[in-house]
């Protein structure tokens, strides 16, 4: 293998190590993509990478010239995309199905590769490996000049905020090198790119199989001036070196409290310079104080920046937790609960509009529930499309609601307090990412107007503790009827209720509402806020829905204070209740004559831990009130 | 002014960073340790991550009875240095049938680690671990998520796994599952030498060439670090011959190749793994059994 030194200074090796280690260890680091669409030469790229910078050892070559002759697809000569392509599906399929991490560095800088998989299916895993990235490297074939997964993957590039663009026109030994053809896909990128709002990219003629202009300027191209792919990536400014420049913000990771005499927080610095003496300001709370020390392993340091994880101590004692941000006291960031934000759609099961979702942005977690979205951007024509909801690998614009207010920053000013991923409550995936835009001028404008009259005063009037009574089960399962009966019980007890009855709220407050699963869950929604704002008034609600998903009662439990809900499984099997059919339902929807009817067409998720279940094949509706107000009874 | 952070900053802010998620999300955090070069950075990154408290999870080594001698010294003091908890487990069937890797080729690993490991972690019901493994020591390694989610029967689903952007981590598990966590996703061999070197971290002196006693076996170069015991199993005494030797992994004795070496200093070693040709691993028999998709079917198995 020839020594290159653009990588390795083999002679500084052998014959000094200690001058060669102490140059290295300032190295700087960058992370970028590789982009393209399938055969556009991606992994072939990367395993050139890393077999011009020596990251190939001989067993590894040896292996790789065998399989070459397997299963390769470049006759004799030796297929890099082998080296990439690593898991044992992906070799037989002959594509790259998921992000794979590579290392390989030059004598400046040490490069983390995200090799990203070219086809449409797979952009949630672009996006994945575009969030990390510094630098963009788009590639494109000669022979076929910009495609529409070219656009699609510079469109998520920039919305990720990848500011640092590479285009790469590969496999220029294939179109003999010939400038005409690579000046027209250059001006033909550069009319797209300007469409969407890119500032700037790098052009660069290349071949990743023969390696011109990859280390070195290629013979093959006199007529281009500019560097080679390496030096360009060693020598691109990295946005990290930005974000020490803007105004401090360190969202809490954890709370290091060792022993009563030491309280520290403990984060990664998002943004920003810290120092002993700064004043600063604890979000959302709004706090002040003054950063006391930088706590470090080794002893206190004089100062930290951006990009570095440190413990910092206070001179007050203020209230501080994991979620909260530590911010420049003179310029600290928004807080909200109500945005509009980009969304890319990562999961199979697509976007519930109104359903809670866990949202995670920086340390904090809170629930966030999405509207229908303003539109869908198509990533190949970048139109604006309507739409109800977001598929998987969509990406969308929509507006997001969160149960508490969180502190952001727009994505464009700070990926860390600008970035969120949505994760469903009840599988734990991870089903969505996205980009905060700003927030709504209405939640700036409503507050909270602070009432003289706390809750607590009207459940002691009343002389009860408030409880939501959440029935819950199969259309015909009793419910209705069990509530009625358990409120007449507590009538007699001198209990002030009140029952919402499933029908009756649809005539009224719900009337505009169908059985879609998203106007199921506004359903649920608004009847939880209304059974709030009654335990709030003292009163003790019982509800009767059928209320069929598990995360909407899961979401209104979260609207009320620990125990308030009281979760009732009216645990009827299906065949029961059809056969019951009181109202002639069932029939109807057997007969295909109503759509999205619970248990035939609709699912039904049963409660895993209800607060109480009554079973109304073997015990009467009387029994059954009886048997929950026994159980309501040790409550008051 | 602030500066650009080096390579080995962004790296150990982003394993510190890991960390701390870990211990504020997870329930039951533990830290697989090894003993390896890899296993102290992590332990060291932990010291620094929850300085100046004692890193708020214990230390956990999946024991084989086949370690070299001088790991187990070790690990005793390393954790007594870390002020933290160590607990060893070591799978007692495997001790009652004398698994050994000479008699019984991949079940050695099988029995002893992969279970070993499962049978721990269900034990002291942890729903969280950390591992020092790096994405560029093997093929499936490099698409492995740092926060890597296991069902409760400890698989990993390559084609399933949870997307992870930005440094956002989904830690939310079921009863049962559990996510294995890698802070050193990102570093490579020479970041690890790199990082020992400006630090300061003690390994284990195998690391560094010396005069051993050594037999060969099926071509391959071992210590003899237990010579009555390797007779016992071989049914004879190898022929021992000293030599100056290394090793630039570490795990069962019988199975860690040793490289014939000078290189006594850490600069030596640093200067010989960059000089060389051969990739780390090597020296292990672990990836080769079972062809291309060994370790890929190993950790669906729930190997780390």
């Amino acid at each position: 293998m020839p020594a290159d030194p653009t990588f390795r200074t083999d002679a500084l090796i052998a014959e000094d190590i200690d001058a060669y280690l102490s140059a290295h260890q300032a190295k700087t680091m960058l992370r970028f993509i590789t982009c393209g669409s399938v055969d556009d030469g991606k992994s072939t790229l990367i395993g050139r990478l890393l077999y011009d910078s020596r990251m190939i050892f001989e067993d590894q070559l040896s292996a790789l010239e065998s399989d070459s002759k397997r299963v390769g697809t470049q006759g004799q000569e030796i297929d890099f995309a082998l080296l990439v392509d690593g898991l044992a599906a992906e070799r037989e399929q002959g594509i790259t199905i998921d992000v794979a991490y590579r290392f390989f560095a030059t004598e400046k800088r040490k490069f983390i590769v995200a090799d990203c998989p070219g086809h449409e299916q797979y952009t949630r895993n672009m996006v994945t490996g575009a969030s990390t990235a510094d630098l963009a490297v788009i590639l494109v074939d000669a022979r076929k000049g910009v495609l529409v997964q070219t656009r699609r993957h510079s469109f998520l590039c920039h919305q990720l905020g990848i500011r640092n663009l590479v285009l790469a026109v590969n496999k220029m030994d294939l179109v003999g090198f010939d400038q005409a053809t690579y000046d027209a896909i250059v001006a033909d990128y550069a009319a797209f790119a300007e469409s969407i709002g890119i500032e700037r990219f790098t052009a660069i003629p290349i071949s990743g199989f023969k390696g011109d202009n990859i280390t070195a300027r290629s013979d093959n191209t006199p007529w281009y001036d500019g560097p080679p792919l390496i030096e360009h990536l060693e020598n691109v400014e990295v946005n990290a070196a930005n974000d020490a420049e803007k105004p401090f913000r360190m969202p809490v990771q954890w709370v290091n409290r060792p022993n009563l005499d030491f309280r520290g927080f403990a984060g990664l610095i998002a943004s920003g310079t810290v120092k002993p003496g700064d004043a600063v300001r604890v979000l959302p709370s709004g706090r002040t104080s003054t950063v006391k020390s930088v706590v470090a392993f080794g002893g206190d340091l004089a100062q930290a920046q951006a990009g570095q994880s440190v413990t910092l101590t206070l001179d007050d004692e203020i209230d501080c937790s994991r979620g909260n941000v530590i911010a420049a006291a003179d310029a600290p960031p928004e807080v909200s609960d109500q945005f509009e934000a980009t969304l890319v759609w990562l999961d199979d099961e697509a976007l519930l509009p109104g359903r809670g979702y866990w949202l995670k942005l920086a340390s904090q977690t809170v629930t966030a529930t999405v509207a229908e979205p303003k539109y869908e951007i198509n990533v190949n024509t970048l139109e604006h499309l309507a739409a109800k909801t977001l598929n998987l690998n969509a990406i969308g614009v929509a507006e997001i609601t969160t149960d508490k207010p969180i502190v952001f920053e727009a994505y464009a000013d700070n990926r860390s307090l600008g970035g969120f991923i949505l994760i469903d409550k009840l599988t734990n995936r991870t089903v969505g990412a996205g980009m905060l835009h700003f927030s709504l001028r209405r939640a700036q404008n409503v507050h909270w107007q602070a009432t003289s009259v706390t809750r607590e005063d009207h459940a002691a009037l009343k002389n009860q503790k408030p409880l939501v009574l959440w029935f819950t089960g199969l259309s015909g399962s009793g419910k209705s009827t069990i509530a009625d009966a358990v409120e007449k019980r507590l009538n007699l007890m001198n209990r002030h209720t009140f029952l919402l009855d499933g029908d009756n709220v649809r005539h009224g407050l719900n009337k505009d509402l169908g059985f879609t699963g998203a106007d199921r869950i506004e359903n649920i929604r608004r009847i939880g806020e209304v059974a709030k704002l009654m335990a709030d008034a003292g009163l003790i609600v019982l509800t009767a829905f059928i209320s069929p998903f598990r995360a909407e009662r899961q979401m209104v439990r979260d609207m009320l204070p620990e125990g308030e809900f009281v979760e009732i499984f009216v645990d009827t099997p299906l065949e029961v209740a059809e056969a019951r059919d009181v109202k002639g339902l069932y029939k109807k929807a057997r007969a295909g004559q109503l759509k999205n009817f619970t248990g035939i067409d609709s699912p039904y998720e049963a409660p895993e831990n209800p607060d109480i279940v009554v079973n109304t094949v073997e015990m009467s509706a009387d029994d059954a009130a009886e048997a929950i107000i026994r159980k309501l009874l040790p409550l008051r | 002014m602030p500066s650009t952070l080096t390579h080995l900053e962004r790296l150990e802010a982003e394993s510190i960073h890991i960390m701390r998620e870990v211990v504020a999300e997870a329930d039951r955090p533990v830290m697989l340790y090894s003993i390896g070069k890899d296993s102290a950075v992590m332990l060291h990154l932990a010291k620094k991550a929850f300085h100046p408290a004692p890193p708020p999870f214990p230390l956990l080594h999946v024991d084989t009875t086949w370690k070299f001698k001088a790991m187990y010294e070790l690990r005793e003091k390393s954790a007594r240095d870390a002020g933290m908890e160590l607990l060893v487990h070591r799978n007692p069937e495997a001790e009652a049938k004398g698994i050994n890797p000479f008699d019984h080729g991949p079940l050695h690993t099988d029995m002893w680690k992969t279970e070993g490991l499962k049978q721990a972690l269900d034990h002291y019901g942890f729903d969280a671990a950390f591992g020092g493994a790096r994405r560029d020591e093997e093929k499936s390694r490099a698409k492995e998520r740092i926060f890597s989610f296991r069902t409760a029967s400890h698989g990993w689903d390559p084609k399933n796994q949870r997307p992870e952007l930005w440094n956002l981590y989904n830690a939310r598990i079921r009863k049962g599952e559990s996510i294995r966590v890698f802070p050193l996703s990102n570093w490579t061999e020479l970041d690890i030498w790199q990082y020992i070197m400006a630090e300061g971290i003690e390994i284990v002196p195998l690391y560094f060439s010396a005069p051993r006693p050594t037999y060969e076996l099926d071509g391959g170069l071992f210590m003899a670090d237990d010579i009555d015991r390797l007779e016992s199993v071989l049914g004879y005494r190898p022929e021992i011959t000293e030599r100056s030797i290394r090793f630039r992994t570490l795990g069962c004795f019988p199975l860690t190749g040793a490289v014939e070496s000078e290189a006594a200093t850490l600069a030596d070693v640093v200067q010989e793994m960059l000089l060389t040709t051969t990739s780390e691993r090597q020296g292990r028999v672990i990836d080769r059994d079972g062809g291309d998709a060994s370790m890929e079917k190993k950790k669906q198995e729930g190997y780390f």
